[in-house]
């Protein structure tokens, strides 16, 4: 090694140090703690070695209920926000007047706390004691039926942990997609339109593909983010997920560990590296479709 | 087909409030002959781009008409006019192979004109086989040097077999040899599909080498059209001669009385019939002969030999150019050793231009 390496390693000990002790580290005690049969915590022994964390965890309701509810939000969030975000972005740019202001408005809610926006969403949507809440008070406005979003039938808060998701994901895919939007060159679609291409036809030949790595983008790091939903789920039912029947994965972790049932690091670390499976599985499959379909 | 334009103006609300308005283009009348290629000559944002796209139908026209052959084609769009353009950036679409891009225009074709895929391709070899390029057809734009991605936005221009082809700064993004090759290569296609041609550029050589015609425009009004060399040999103004020709024309601090053309005190050439005034001077380089006996004494700086011939560099106190650019024939000797070196002036290569309008003042 000579002294111009030595040199470059020196200067990156530092974030390797780091990440070393909080990123590998744990990575690999969480695999190992996974496959630590009976784990005790405050003695640190376990009975031995073994995949029955795993089995535990896949024959768990709740893990089960968790998984389903996960994937739900994902297939569900996913697409639905991209494809929200871009007929946003393209009507942002196509306005001249007041575009700066509605790009403004449409980016607050990232600036804006999730709990926040959770109280926010128990305003529209929960019952009190006072009133049904902003949407059932149109249902009803309309002749419907008021519905229990918060503790009424899964689909009704399966819709609001939906809505949530999608309006807290939504400026930062707008961000970036008219920013994406904004950098084709206007050349291209001179071009075009010299040629007489039809708006539908610019917007499939031209704009898609040249916007495709930032829409490939957000695909990839919304699947991600939505794996690892939480906080989301917590801000419209509070801690009890299990209760509720709205937990996620991560929720599952985190009960596991410190919630009601908590104090079982070896199950948590069995539904960590299956969320892990499952994540890096779909980021695998997005790669190498984009390879198809993505230009850079 | 030719082109006829008729008092087209295209006016710009100014940036400022309560500014002037800017006229881009400015009540251009002219007609362009069927068949010829054309260069719309013009320093940077002359309003030569503007008029590009309004007679492509990218921008609309305020006033004014622009007519194709018989049919007023001002408030049409762009693919009903029948025109072929090609970008400066050439606006290749990154992400298709060449074929793809040369047929993207046929591709949006529809009803009648609607075509098969096989014809499409056929047509497509065509216009790749006219700019030479048949052996790229798969690869994309991005794999291909600047000159090839130049072929390729001509074969897609031309693909449609359009009625007029509009280049805007063809060549500006090439270098010094492929631009000459380049220019070659458009004036050879240009002849081959006699397609009526109008291409925008700022570099006189450019124009004056392949136009048929030249356009001079400065600020949104056309300064002179005419075949190069005759707007080369008879500038209407100073603007023109000044942006025709390189190395540039010398321009001196003059002045006409009783019939004879002074240049600080000597008088240079009679100039029999002219109004005694104080005047521009514009000689062109090749204007000058080395005489020892000339009345124009210059205080000599140095000497450039190209080969062929010699330019000889000095400078006058009356000369409104940093230096003094004269082009000999090689087979003068220059006395390198004085300091001063004299000529005389070729008359048909002097131009007198009024003080104030800087318009010609013809003898």
């Amino acid at each position: 090694m000579d002294y111009k390496s030595n040199k470059a390693w020196l200067y990156l000990l530092p974030a390797i140090a780091f990440l070393a002790v909080f990123m590998v580290y744990p990575l690999i005690d969480v695999f190992i703690y996974s496959f630590e049969e009976g784990y005790n915590s405050a003695s640190q022994t376990s009975f031995g070695i073994g995949a029955y964390n795993y089995s535990y965890v896949l024959h768990d309701p709740y893990f089960m209920q968790a998984l389903k509810n996960t994937f739900l939000l994902v297939i569900i969030t996913v697409p639905l926000s991209t494809a929200l975000a871009l007929v946003i972005s393209l009507a942002l740019s196509s306005i001249t007047k007041l575009k700066e202001l509605f790009q403004t408005v449409y980016f607050l809610p990232y600036v804006t706390n999730t709990l926040a926006v959770g109280l926010v969403f128990m305003v529209l949507f929960q019952k009190t004691a006072y009133s049904d809440g902003m949407i059932n008070m149109m249902i009803n406005f309309f002749g419907g039926e008021s519905v229990d979003f918060i503790d009424g039938p899964y689909w009704a808060k399966m819709f609001v942990l939906c809505l949530y998701t999608i309006w807290i994901v939504m400026p930062f895919k707008i961000l970036l997609l008219t920013s994406a939007l904004a950098s084709v060159r206007q050349d291209y679609y001179n071009a075009a339109k010299v040629d007489g291409t039809s708006r539908f036809r610019i917007f499939w030949r031209i704009t898609l593909p040249m916007i495709s790595p930032t829409i490939f983008y957000l695909v990839i790091t919304g699947f991600i983010g939505a794996f690892k939903a939480y906080s989301d789920a917590v801000a419209l039912f509070g801690t009890d997920l299990n209760a509720a029947g709205m937990n996620t994965i991560v929720g599952y972790v985190y009960d596991m560990l410190y919630g009601d049932s908590g104090g079982y690091p070896s199950y948590a670390s069995a539904a960590a590296i299956i969320l892990f499976a499952i994540v890096l599985t779909i980021t695998t499959i997005n790669l190498l479709v984009s390879k198809k379909h993505v230009h850079y | 087909m030719k082109i006829v334009l008729d008092h087209l103006t295209k006016r710009y609300p100014s940036l400022k409030k309560g500014g002037p308005d800017v006229y881009a283009v400015n009540d251009f009348t002219f007609e362009i002959p069927d068949g010829k290629l054309i260069g719309l000559l013009g320093p940077s944002g002359c309003g030569k781009s503007t008029c590009l796209n309004l007679i492509c139908g990218l921008t609309r026209a305020t006033s004014g008409k622009i007519i194709f052959g018989d049919d007023d084609v001002t408030d049409l769009p762009p693919e009903v006019r029948g025109v072929g353009m090609v970008f400066q950036n050439y606006a290749l679409y990154p992400h298709l192979t060449v074929r793809q891009n040369i047929m993207f225009p046929l591709e949006n074709l529809k009803g009648k004109d609607k075509m098969t895929k096989e014809a499409m391709m056929a047509k497509a070899e065509e216009a790749a086989g006219l700019v030479q390029i048949n052996e790229l057809m798969d690869r994309k734009p991005s794999e291909l040097s600047g000159g090839q991605q130049q072929r390729v936005a001509i074969a897609r221009a031309l693909v449609k077999t359009p009625r007029v082809l509009l280049l805007d700064e063809p060549l500006s993004n090439l270098d010094a040899r492929l631009r000459l090759q380049t220019r070659e290569e458009i004036r050879r296609i240009q002849t081959e599909t006699k397609v009526t041609t109008i291409f925008v550029t700022h570099d006189q050589e450019e124009a004056m080498s392949i136009s048929d015609y030249i356009f001079v425009m400065k600020s949104g009004v056309i300064q002179q059209i005419g075949k190069p060399q005759e707007v080369y040999d008879d500038p209407v103004n100073l603007f023109v001669a000044k942006f025709l020709g390189t190395p540039q024309i010398n321009v001196f601090d003059g002045e006409v009385n009783n019939g004879k053309l002074y240049i600080g005190g000597e008088a240079v050439l009679p100039m029999p019939g002219v109004q005694s005034q104080p005047v521009h001077v514009g000689i062109r380089p090749e204007g000058f002969i080395l005489d020892e006996k000339g009345p124009l004494c210059c205080d000599f700086r140095a000497l450039e030999v190209m080969g062929r011939d010699i330019s000889v560099v000095s400078g006058h106190k009356n000369c409104q150019n940093v230096a003094i650019r004269s082009i000999i024939d090689a087979d003068n000797k220059v006395d390198t050793s004085s300091p001063t070196v004299r000529f005389s002036l070729k008359p048909h290569k002097v131009f007198i231009f009024n003080k104030e309008t800087e318009e010609r003042i013809r003898v």
